[in-house]
């Protein structure tokens, strides 16, 4: 069937299977390679996107239930002021080991500075990032690297 | 790719209107909403549907309506949707305690109400805050029209509820209970993003000192989210007081019928059943004001 949705900025008309996943589509068909596989069952963030501005997973999205819908990676996200600052305090803070989960937490991250621009709390970056698993890190490197991008932005 | 899910025909409604028609001219088709639940049950085999129906475009089903004595959300707003909203929050505290601490903001983003309520796992976070403020499921097919289920009358069993074929979930209206305290306890096996071992939400009322209304119920420990019955009449009409709470806490073992899985063991439930009834019971107190210790 074919579905059509804007990806990155661009309309994109595609034929899929119903059966098929977003983070199939994206990376098979699409090239779209930041979207990473893991659990395949919504449990670990590594597939997360943008859908209308929203993260979700893309393992747990038919494609075709994307139809029409706006979908975001970080391909297209970091030419973004955020995300450029996000990015650099990942590395200065050495939030990246594997550097698995990092386009996840990085979309994940930066969704929570659109949604709450004033006044997000460290309980609302650690809420936030819940979906998102890091075998490596601990989280602690991660976390000061999101809180340290969000303080650069606010000054 | 690991986990292929098997062919079927995707249908889409936009209205629900459409939807009753479409489930009405299928036998072999399953409703899709957020697909969090969907999807998975399709990858393991649970379901082989010929037919997959997307309602999750239904934008006639997304809101949140504040009606005075009573809230009314279209069973197909997402948990997020529910968790950001201040009228829920203002009349319907419990439901958001237990929306906030499910699954993880992605899921949040794409799951419903209406998804969580008619998968009818007996783990849903959402059933024992709406079994508490006793409300009112809206069901709808093309045959017979509307009916109205108490929620406390919805489920049957894991994954069965009184949903007939060609039937499907439109509305959860919730009363609006005055000067009620509320509270929901969670426990699973780790803080966050986790699926409950127990949960209990409790709502209690208090006069002149006495528990006026009572109302416990719980997950994960039968076949369905059950009502703590026995927990309530040990309590309506008795004196505040943390001895009885914890004396009518017991109680809650002829309420329910807990089993061993991979999250715990039947007995391990059973002994924080009660600790986590009492505990919400005293949290709600609390909320009134009411600190008995
Ligand atoms: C990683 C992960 C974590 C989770 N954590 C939790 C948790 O902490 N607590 C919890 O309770 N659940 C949890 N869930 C389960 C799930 O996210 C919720 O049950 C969710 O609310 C389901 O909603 P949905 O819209 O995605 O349902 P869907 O998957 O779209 O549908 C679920 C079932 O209900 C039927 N259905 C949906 N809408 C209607 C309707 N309007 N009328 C009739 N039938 C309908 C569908 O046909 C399907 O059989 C989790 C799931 C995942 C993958
Ligand atoms: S691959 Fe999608 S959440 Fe793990
Ligand atoms: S850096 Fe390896 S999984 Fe996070």
């Amino acid at each position: 069937m074919k579905v059509s949705f804007k990806l990155n900025g661009k309309n994109v008309v595609i034929d899929v299977n119903p059966n098929e996943v977003l983070l199939d589509t994206l990376r098979l068909k699409l090239g779209v390679k930041s979207v990473k596989r893991g659990c395949e069952r919504g449990e670990c963030g590594v597939c997360t996107v943008l859908m209308n501005g929203k993260p979700v997973y893309s393992c747990m999205v038919l494609t075709p239930q994307a139809d029409g819908a706006e979908i975001e990676t970080v391909e297209y996200l970091q030419g973004k002021e955020e995300v450029k600052a996000l990015i650099d305090s990942f590395v200065k803070h050495g939030a990246i080991q594997c550097g698995y989960c990092t386009p996840g937490f990085i979309v994940t991250a930066y969704a929570l500075i659109k949604a709450k621009q004033n006044g997000l709390t460290k309980e609302d970056v650690i809420k936030g990032l819940e979906g998102n698993l890091c075998r490596c890190t601990g989280y602690k490197k991660i976390l000061e690297a999101v809180i340290n991008a969000l303080n650069q932005l606010e000054t | 790719m690991l986990t292929k899910i098997p062919e079927f025909n995707f249908l889409k409604a936009t209205s629900v209107d459409e939807a009753l028609r479409l489930i009405a001219t299928h036998s072999n088709y399953k409703l899709l909403a957020g697909g969090t639940d969907l999807l998975m049950d399709l990858r393991i085999g649970r379901y082989k549907p010929e037919v997959v129906i997307d309602i999750s475009k239904v934008m006639e089903l997304k809101y949140i309506k504040d009606l005075g004595d009573k809230i009314a959300i279209g069973s197909l707003t997402t948990l997020q949707e529910v968790l950001e909203s201040p009228v829920v929050r203002g009349k319907a505290p419990v439901l958001v305690e237990a929306v906030s601490n499910m699954a993880s903001w992605q899921i949040r983003n794409m799951a419903t109400l209406g998804g969580n309520l008619c998968n009818a796992s007996p783990a849903a976070d959402t059933a024992p805050p709406l079994m508490v403020l006793n409300a009112s499921l809206k069901l709808r097919s093309l045959s017979k029209g509307e009916r109205v289920v108490n929620v406390n009358e919805f489920f049957l069993g894991p994954r069965q509820t009184v949903l007939e074929k060609g039937e499907m979930l439109t509305e959860v209206e919730i009363p609006y209970v005055k000067d009620a305290g509320q509270s929901y306890l969670k426990l699973g096996r780790r803080n966050a993003f986790t699926l409950s071992i127990v949960s209990v939400a409790s709502l209690v009322k208090v006069e002149d000192g006495r528990f006026k209304e009572v109302r416990v119920a719980l997950n994960s420990v039968a076949p369905t989210p059950v009502r703590a019955r026995s927990v309530e009449q040990a309590l309506i009409g008795k004196e505040v007081s943390y001895e009885a709470v914890v004396k009518a806490s017991n109680e809650v073992i002829h309420d329910i019928s807990p089993i061993s899985d991979v999250r715990a063991s039947a007995e391990y439930r059973r002994k924080v059943s009660i600790v986590l009834v009492r505990d919400s019971i005293l949290k709600s107190l609390s909320g009134l004001g009411i600190n008995v210790r």
